[in-house]
């Protein structure tokens, strides 16, 4: 293991550049405490994004060597061939200072794509009984982890060449909610879903599923999306 | 794309699946069995089945390729969504026009 890693840092915003820093190498060293050691010591007005560190919060998503990772959980020595890192703020976001982007659009999309539990009873009606077993839970088990980093919107061709698209983790989100018998708002999210920028722009690149920390698959969910609205259209629930 | 032009592009896609088979396997045939041109236009004269065939063949090429096409454009190219909707369906138009030409001279002219 050499002694110090050359790492290249993202400086400023859209029409920054990389500047080259010195950092010591260390066991069991992550991206991000690479980040840290900068900006600890180096040159205090790096700006990034973190807070809980051990791959809960989805906050530290950075690109790392060309790929978006979330970085508290992305080992120095599984990304850093020949003692060199290059790390830049996510694509395909506005990049607001260094390393931290502007999470917004990402967000934006998300309501965009009906990504909001529409509650279907009240606090008075008995509990919705849902069958671990069922199918549509299954559905959902499958896709509901996702912790928000916003790496799988990084990764996607489409919404790098479609800027309606609402990108992977929205529509996965979608897809969870689509498969929740308690919710009420299926219409509306089946007709937001279809329309330009929903579920049928996707290309089925899977570069989500490949890069998803969580290991999710978002193209499948999207794929779900897909059958479920052509069924809809067909029986004249949306419209086209 | 939206759920409209989806539909219309995977229902042509699988429209033509068979369709592309049978014509592949028709070509085949044409040359291992070495029929001239004359061969082939004896056979496809005033013929209502390969008139039917190709037509649909056709229409389902215009429209696949044309939906194809407004995407690859409205994704790749800085036309905008409605200029890039226009050149597609100029083009398949074109498509359509050219196939109807094709169309005709083997079965009708």
């Amino acid at each position: 293991m050499a002694a110090e890693l050359s790492v290249s840092v993202w400086r400023g915003g859209e029409d920054g550049r990389y500047e080259t820093y010195s950092v010591p190498r260390r066991e069991s060293q992550t991206v991000l405490d690479v980040v840290t050691f900068v900006q600890r010591n180096i040159d205090p007005t790096l700006s990034y994004r973190f807070a809980c560190r051990v791959g809960v919060c989805g906050s530290c998503a950075m690109t790392v060597n060309g790929k978006p990772r979330w970085t508290c959980r992305t080992h120095v020595s599984k990304v850093a061939g020949g003692g060199r890192l290059e790390i830049g703020p996510l694509e395909n976001l506005p990049v607001i200072k260094d390393l931290a982007t502007d999470m917004q659009p990402f967000f934006e999309k998300w309501q965009q794509a009906k990504g909001v539990f529409a509650p279907s009873k009240t606090r008075y009606d008995d509990i919705e009984q849902i069958p671990p077993s069922s199918p549509e839970r299954r559905a959902a088990d499958a896709a509901i982890e996702c912790i928000n980093c916003g790496v799988c919107y990084a990764a996607c061709d489409t919404v790098r060449w479609n800027k309606d698209y609402f990108g992977p983790a929205a529509l996965n989100r979608a897809w969870t909610l689509v498969n929740d018998a308690r919710d009420a708002g299926n219409a509306e999210r089946l007709q937001a879903v279809s329309e330009n920028g929903g579920c049928h722009s996707c290309h089925s690149h899977q570069s989500c599923q490949e890069l998803c920390p969580q290991t999710l698959n978002p193209t499948a969910s999207i794929a779900g999306l897909k059958r479920r609205t052509l069924a809809a259209y067909l029986k004249g629930e949306i419209k086209g | 794309m939206n759920i409209r032009l989806y539909l219309w592009q995977r229902g042509t896609a699988a429209l033509l699946a068979p369709l592309v088979l049978v014509h592949i396997a028709v070509i085949f045939y044409a040359t291992r069995q070495g029929l001239s041109a004359a061969d082939v236009l004896s056979r496809t004269h005033d013929s209502i089945v390969w008139a039917s065939y190709y037509a649909l063949f056709v229409a389902a090429v215009s429209i696949h390729a044309s939906i194809g096409l407004r995407n690859i454009l409205a994704e790749w190219s800085p036309l905008t969504p409605r200029a890039a909707d226009w050149f597609a369906i100029m083009f398949g138009v074109l498509l359509a026009m050219l196939g109807a030409r094709a169309i005709y001279a083997v079965v009708l002219a």
